[in-house]
């Protein structure tokens, strides 16, 4: 056997090898969750508020937060981040100006996530005087889920031929209708895959929400945009550590987890059905 | 004459890939470019209808006159220029969309609105884009089920069902095979009845099939204008001659 076959041999191990340990981690995070959670997660834990000191009961109060901050996150980020895209990408003169947004979208990407609740805290709950509330935290969870969405956006803008747009340029179709009509179409599924990374990051987030949105505890649900929620994450940060009796309810922790990776992939779910009907109808 | 340029320079922001160019397009004939690539044949075709503008850090100076009326004055607009100066491109190019609303995408934004008018220009133009026969049972089929000569009559029946004056087309059939060629040749003699068509190719047997003018450029300059016949029998200038005969290009 040639050597240049057993360095090729070599080489494609370790790559499957990294594949194997990136599956594995993920599904043992799931094996883990599934096996320590799935005795909790019964009927009356999904649908009753916590009792007894948050010892007994349910999360249900959590789970319609998590479903609306995230939802109010991907409402308030998509629109703007879409819009921010076709700027960068459609309008824009590439340039000095431009890199320099770009560098402040990625800069925007790596703050830490609590500083994004501190700066919520500052000025949506302190300064517009929103409160601690849904409106808040929407806001501060689509502000941190920007530039995941920009980013996505302007991948899926770049991806579609230019040749499609210069077909309908040079029909005199206005560069507006052309992006309207033609680009944004085109893009759509690749816009939905940012929206995707953006809500499995905007339900997931603890810090942002912690002064900006999230109760400690409310039995009742909240009845306007400027009411406190629970949140799935901040109810399992306040169980493990905030609480008396963290022994005692560690299934309930699990069961929590178990729950908010199950309502993650719900939502991507449907956002990826959507995505392959879209997907269906395009191609080129 | 419908469309001159007069002494048309352009540059890539500093690359100079015009040179005084002054040249007359008549009416309803057939006017074919060559030249070698990176001759500046394509780039003055779509100076014609501004799709130049597109790039970013180009320059034009000159004049080009269409209807005696400068299109890169200052205060004409490009939508329009381009709504009655089609254009047909090297590659095929339908919209990921039917047969049917790849011809009404643009007329409808123009205005086009009864359903009849629509029906109407959707088998008129593929009718003299001679593609009718072929699609009319599949209309609501996406266009990019076709064949690549097939898609190029449709980006030509979709450029005419805005009904433009003239009909630009940047080597329309450098992307096919024979047959479908000769079926796009075919139909450029029928179009110039109705439309002004300006043509580039790399292709001279095309250019002294199609066209009844031919212009032959070369770095960026016009070197000779006339009559196709006289250019491909006894022109003026002996780089012409060099490259119809294949002595370089």
């Amino acid at each position: 056997m040639k050597w240049r076959y057993v360095r090729q041999g070599l080489f494609f191990g370790v790559v499957r090898l990294a594949a194997l340990i990136i599956t594995l981690a993920l599904l043992g995070i799931i094996a883990f969750l599934l096996f320590n959670g799935f005795r909790a997660v019964t009927w009356d834990f999904l649908t009753l508020p916590p009792i007894d000191s948050m010892t007994k009961g349910g999360i249900m109060p959590a789970i319609v937060g998590t479903f609306y901050l995230t939802v109010g996150a991907v409402v308030v980020a998509l629109p703007l981040g879409v819009v921010s895209a076709i700027y960068l990408t459609e309008y824009a003169r590439q340039g000095r100006f431009i890199r320099l947004i770009r560098i402040g979208v990625n800069c925007l990407a790596g703050v830490p996530s609590v500083v994004f609740g501190l700066f919520g805290l500052g000025f949506f709950v302190v300064f517009l005087k929103f409160g601690s509330s849904i409106l808040a935290g929407a806001l501060t969870l689509g502000i941190l889920i920007l530039p995941t969405i920009i980013g996505a956006a302007e991948e899926a803008l770049k991806a579609v031929p230019q040749t499609f747009r210069e077909a309908s340029l040079a029909l005199g179709v206005s560069k507006w209708r052309t992006i309207s009509r033609i680009v944004l179409p085109s893009a759509l599924p690749g816009i939905l895959t940012g929206a995707i990374l953006g809500v499995g990051r905007a339900a997931g987030e603890t810090a942002p929400i912690m002064f900006t949105a999230a109760a400690f505890f409310t039995a009742v649900l909240p009845k306007s945009i400027f009411d406190e929620v629970m949140a799935l994450p901040y109810h399992i940060y306040v169980l493990a550590t905030a609480g008396t009796h963290i022994e005692q309810t560690r299934p309930l922790q699990y069961g929590t987890a178990l729950v908010l990776i199950a309502l993650v992939l719900g939502i991507d779910l449907i956002a990826i059905v959507l995505r392959s009907m879209v997907r269906r109808k395009k191609r080129w | 004459m419908i469309i001159k340029t007069r002494n048309v320079d352009f540059f890539y922001g500093a690359f100079r890939a015009l040179t005084d160019v002054t040249l007359d397009f008549e009416k309803n004939r057939v006017t074919a470019l060559i030249g070698p690539s990176g001759c500046g044949k394509s780039t003055l075709l779509r100076l014609l209808n501004r799709m130049n503008d597109l790039i970013d850090g180009t320059r034009v100076e000159g004049e080009i006159l269409f209807e005696g009326r400068n299109i890169y004055a200052p205060d004409v607009d490009p939508v329009e220029i381009r709504q009655r100066i089609g254009m047909v491109f090297q590659k095929p190019n339908p919209f990921p969309k039917s047969i049917f609303n790849n011809i009404t995408y643009a007329p409808k934004l123009s205005g086009v609105r009864d359903r009849g008018d629509i029906e109407a220009l959707v088998e008129e133009s593929l009718k003299q884009a001679v593609l009718w026969d072929e699609v009319k049972d599949i209309l609501g089929k996406s266009a990019m089920n076709l064949s690549g000569g097939q898609q190029q009559r449709l980006c030509i029946a979709r450029a005419l069902a805005m009904k433009p004056d003239i009909l630009l087309m940047d080597e329309p059939t450098s992307a096919l095979d024979p047959i479908s060629t000769a079926k796009i040749e075919e139909l450029i003699d029928s179009l110039k009845k109705r439309y002004t068509i300006i043509i580039v190719t790399h292709n001279m047997q095309q250019a002294a099939r199609v066209s009844e003018y031919t212009g032959f450029f070369y770095l960026g300059k016009l070197i000779e204008f006339n009559v196709t016949e006289k250019i491909f029998t006894n022109p003026d200038m002996k780089q012409t001659e060099d490259y119809i005969t294949g002595r370089f290009g």
